[in-house]
């Protein structure tokens, strides 16, 4: 797709958002909920383009708000800085497990990190006396950048920084699929062997690769746990991981911007299915298995074949 | 830890075994087949359980003999499994056997999601437990040690005669021949002049109702709550990705392995127990990774 169309659509989308927002205060926790979903979804699509999905991993969403909640007790430090340390710790801890992951495709990838999450997800439940148990643990709104805000504030500024933070992220994830690491990447899907051949490790890659997506999905886990103020178990259950590829499919796997667009969808079917019917799995269930048979690409493979198909017409996508 | 409770640790874990075998049996069933992991496999378990119940009060509120309570349990699997086996399998399986294996995942997902959302509506999220059948058969001394018929005779019975009935239909049997055909290559046994739909849709009624049945003879000793389909998709998965997928004489293995680690956990230390299988799939899965039993030339994904 031409980079100023799509420039165009982003900075579109990135205004809508806004403006939205600002005219529709109640709007603002869904919105970021939406963000940090999609922040996370884009790790999933780095694994995408290896073609891999995970079933486990809400767990370094889960690990990153819990550190955010750990150290925001313990130590009340700036938002700023709790975001940052969510994500380190994610990635660490997915550069760690990531050293066994890189041995496993395919089903095994998925199921084992599945296990992983698993693992987390019951230790979190089990020891209460640390984790606050199947309750979560809860912790006071900290400073933003070193202001003391109220919620409405706060909640202001944790959104302008989660849509800069998935702006960046999003050409960041963009950028590196075209450096040689992320072709290689690809590679991995097409033709591992072929890979090697050429001399690079595929295992190393996909680490990389791998601690990458741990780290994307630490973000929008430290985001999602400082919109929320609270972290539960339930932040890295394994239905929560297999929802997270639900979004990538549904948005477009093959473009960062379709994390965002999928995210937005989910969310907004989530809130009116659940406020309608109070069954939104059926609902966001029947949509999947639409969307694999009419539209595997996603809503960005839709947008994006309007956007060939026209070049002189306007950017067809709004959210 | 004293011989009677290690004794009852070995029949919890003997008991428990049989029903996690049953489920994992018929999920790797159809992954051997149709060669994608179907994760609604839970969900089955979980309505063959809900619908159980369901007889069970029936038979209650009807007045209907006691004695029809075990048979019930039966009737309940093999209609859940048939019914949404045959459902599963024709509007969405073979409909993705050639898409890309993510998406396939994805649908099995999409259809587990749906299928916990109706259960939740036709169900409700009460907790829902007839213990009936597990009264009626009574209990039983051993060594000192009182255990309910139920479990010690019944379930462990039903699975043995569930695993050697199933080896006895793919080794002996013309039709079990051509699923096992298809196992091997779909392709080839279709130009062999093998249905294959018609064995596809075999295997997922048989696996759904493997699946069910586990879930129904659940029933009588677990309560069921919305969620318990999730939890045992992973329980069963763990017990097949153990075993290396597609085996059947090593699920039953696996879930013996599991099942006791899971029990002597309960007793030794219980903060772990939950943990036990997970444990153990992956302590397997990093020094074997295609599992204890397969070969590689057996796995073809």
């Amino acid at each position: 797709m031409p980079s100023m169309r799509l420039a165009v659509v982003v900075a579109v989308l990135v205004a809508a958002v806004l403006g939205v927002t600002l005219w529709v205060p109640w709007l603002k926790t869904p919105v970021l909920i939406a963000l940090a979903d999609g922040l996370a979804v884009t790790g999933v699509i780095v694994l995408i383009r290896a073609g891999q999905v995970s079933f486990g991993h809400a767990m370094y969403a889960c690990l990153a708000g819990y550190g955010v909640a750990f150290i925001g007790r313990a130590l009340h430090l700036d938002a700023l800085l709790l975001i940052a340390l969510g994500t380190v710790a994610a990635a660490l801890a997915g550069a760690v497990i990531g050293m066994f992951m890189v041995r496993y495709r395919g089903i095994f990838f998925g199921m084992l990190n599945l296990a992983f999450s698993m693992v987390l997800f019951s230790v979190l439940g089990k020891f209460g006396a640390v984790t606050g148990g199947t309750d979560g643990l809860r912790f006071d709104r900290p400073s933003f950048a070193g202001v003391h805000l109220e919620r409405e504030g706060f909640e202001i500024a944790l959104l302008a920084l989660a849509l800069g933070l998935a702006v960046i992220a999003g050409w960041a994830v963009q950028y590196y699929f075209r450096t040689v690491d992320g072709q290689a990447l690809a590679a991995i899907k097409t033709n591992e062997t072929r890979l090697e051949y050429l001399g690079i490790s595929a295992k190393r890659v996909f680490w990389r690769a791998y601690t990458l997506s741990a780290g994307l999905c630490g973000l929008g886990g430290s985001i999602f746990a400082l919109t929320q103020g609270l972290v539960t178990p339930e932040m890295g259950y394994w239905v929560r991981s297999g929802e997270v590829v639900f979004i990538a499919v549904l948005g477009g796997s093959a473009h960062a911007i379709g994390a965002f667009i999928g995210a937005f969808v989910f969310s907004f079917v989530k809130l009116y299915a659940a406020a309608l019917l109070t069954a939104w799995q059926l609902v966001l269930g029947l949509v999947l298995i639409v969307m694999v048979f009419v539209a595997p690409t996603g809503i960005f493979g839709l947008i994006e074949k309007r956007l060939r198909a026209k070049p002189a017409a306007g950017h067809g996508g709004t959210p | 830890m004293d011989a009677s409770l290690i004794l009852l640790a070995l029949m919890d874990g003997v008991s428990y075994a049989a029903l996690l075998f049953l489920v994992a049996l018929g999920l790797t069933l159809i992954f051997g087949v149709m060669r994608i992991l179907n994760i609604a496999h839970g969900s089955l378990y979980a309505w063959g359980g809900y619908f159980a119940a369901t007889l069970g009060l029936a038979i209650t509120s009807l007045a209907l003999p006691p004695a029809l309570g075990l048979p019930a349990l039966f009737v309940a699997a093999i209609i859940i499994g048939g019914l949404l086996g045959t459902v599963l399998e024709f509007f969405l399986l073979r409909r993705i056997l050639d898409k890309d294996p993510i998406l396939q995942l994805l649908v099995t997902f999409a259809a587990f999601m749906v299928l916990e959302d109706l259960q939740r509506l036709i169900w409700g999220v009460q907790p829902i437990f007839v213990s009936d059948v597990v009264g009626q058969l009574g209990t039983l001394e051993v060594a000192g040690v009182t255990y309910t018929r139920y479990q010690l005779l019944v379930l462990p019975s039903v699975a043995v005669i569930a695993f050697l009935g199933l080896r006895w239909f793919l080794r002996k049997t013309a039709l079990g021949r051509q699923v096992t055909a298809v196992t091997h290559h779909r392709e080839i046994a279709t130009a062999m002049g093998v249905n294959t739909n018609r064995v596809m849709w075999l295997t997922m009624a048989l696996g759904g109702a493997l699946g069910a049945l586990g879930g129904a003879l659940a029933s009588p000793t677990t309560s069921f709550t919305p969620g318990i389909g999730a939890e045992m998709m992973v329980l069963s998965f763990a017990v097949v990705a153990t075993a290396g997928l597609g085996q059947i004489g090593g699920a039953a293995l696996a879930a013996l392995m599991i099942g006791l680690a899971r029990s002597f956990s309960i007793y030794l230390m219980p903060e772990l127990e939950v943990l036990m299988p997970y444990l153990i799939m992956v302590a397997v899965l990093l020094v074997r990774p295609e599992g204890l039993f397969s070969t590689v030339a057996t796995r073809r994904i």
